[in-house]
């Protein structure tokens, strides 16, 4: 998993590369738990074009800081799913609570 | 059914593991005609099937050995995941959609394996630990 983190205010953009599972829910946990925990980012990016991988185990993390996020009037937007990461995202019931977009740009100016 | 090929892993029950199983699974699977799409599948369904093993069968320690056997059919892949851990109390609530037993995991590994293949039978009572075996049909070829 490589992630690479740039904050813009209140909104973070994270992007996340290689593969999610088991082995790296840990780390993308405590990277994400690091980026909110000071309480001034409140929205996330979560940019997922280089993902080529993901199964529960990070879904599990995504939903998490999603749930943190939503109990302080934050959300996570997700950017650049690949068929197949978008198939089990859109399983997971994760499609319906959190809005997807074409691009970061587009993401950040819709008033994340 | 005849068994045209078949394979086993035996490997410690190690997070770093999870990405082995599913590789080692989708490339043996590929001597059958399947597409990329089920092979994507076949390697989410495996890798749900060890993280569960690891997570709750061994509660996420190393110590444990989780095998896996597979074997092509002429139109099918079986795959057979076991470990010797503690055990499902209530198979049935288990496999229900959103059944988890820890915050951090959402209860989706049973909904992916039941979802991507095309048969799952889990065979598991607390400190006899679980056999999942799961096969994935050679048939729809969506091109």
């Amino acid at each position: 998993m490589q992630i690479d983190v740039e904050v813009m205010g209140e909104t973070a953009v994270v992007r996340v590369g290689g593969e999610l599972d088991l082995r790296e829910a840990d780390a993308f946990r405590r990277a994400l738990e690091g980026l909110l925990a000071d309480g001034r980012v409140n929205h996330l990016v979560l940019n997922l074009e280089g993902l080529a991988y993901i199964d529960s185990s990070g879904l599990g993390v995504i939903l998490g800081r999603y749930r943190a996020l939503h109990r302080r009037g934050g959300r996570i937007s997700l950017v650049g799913l690949r068929p197949q990461v978008r198939r089990i995202m859109e399983l997971s019931g994760i499609l319906r609570i959190m809005p997807e977009f074409g691009d970061e740009a587009t993401a950040l100016a819709t008033g994340v | 059914m005849a068994i045209k090929n078949e394979m086993r892993l035996e490997f410690p029950s190690r997070p770093e593991n999870v990405g082995l199983a599913r590789v080692a699974v989708a490339a043996f699977a590929t001597q059958l005609d399947y597409t990329l799409a089920d092979l994507e599948e076949i390697k989410v369904a495996v890798s749900e099937a060890v993280t569960n093993a690891i997570v709750h069968g061994y509660g996420g320690g190393a110590e444990g050995t989780v095998t896996i056997r597979a074997y092509l059919h002429d139109d099918a892949l079986e795959v057979l995941v076991e470990d010797q851990g503690r055990g499902i109390d209530d198979v049935s609530r288990a496999l229900e959609a959103g059944y988890s037993t820890d915050p951090e995991r959402p209860g989706l590994g049973f909904v992916f394996m039941q979802s991507f293949m095309d048969r799952l039978e889990v065979d598991s009572a607390p400190g006899r630990g679980t056999r999942i075996v799961m096969y994935k049909l050679l048939s729809r070829k969506e091109q």
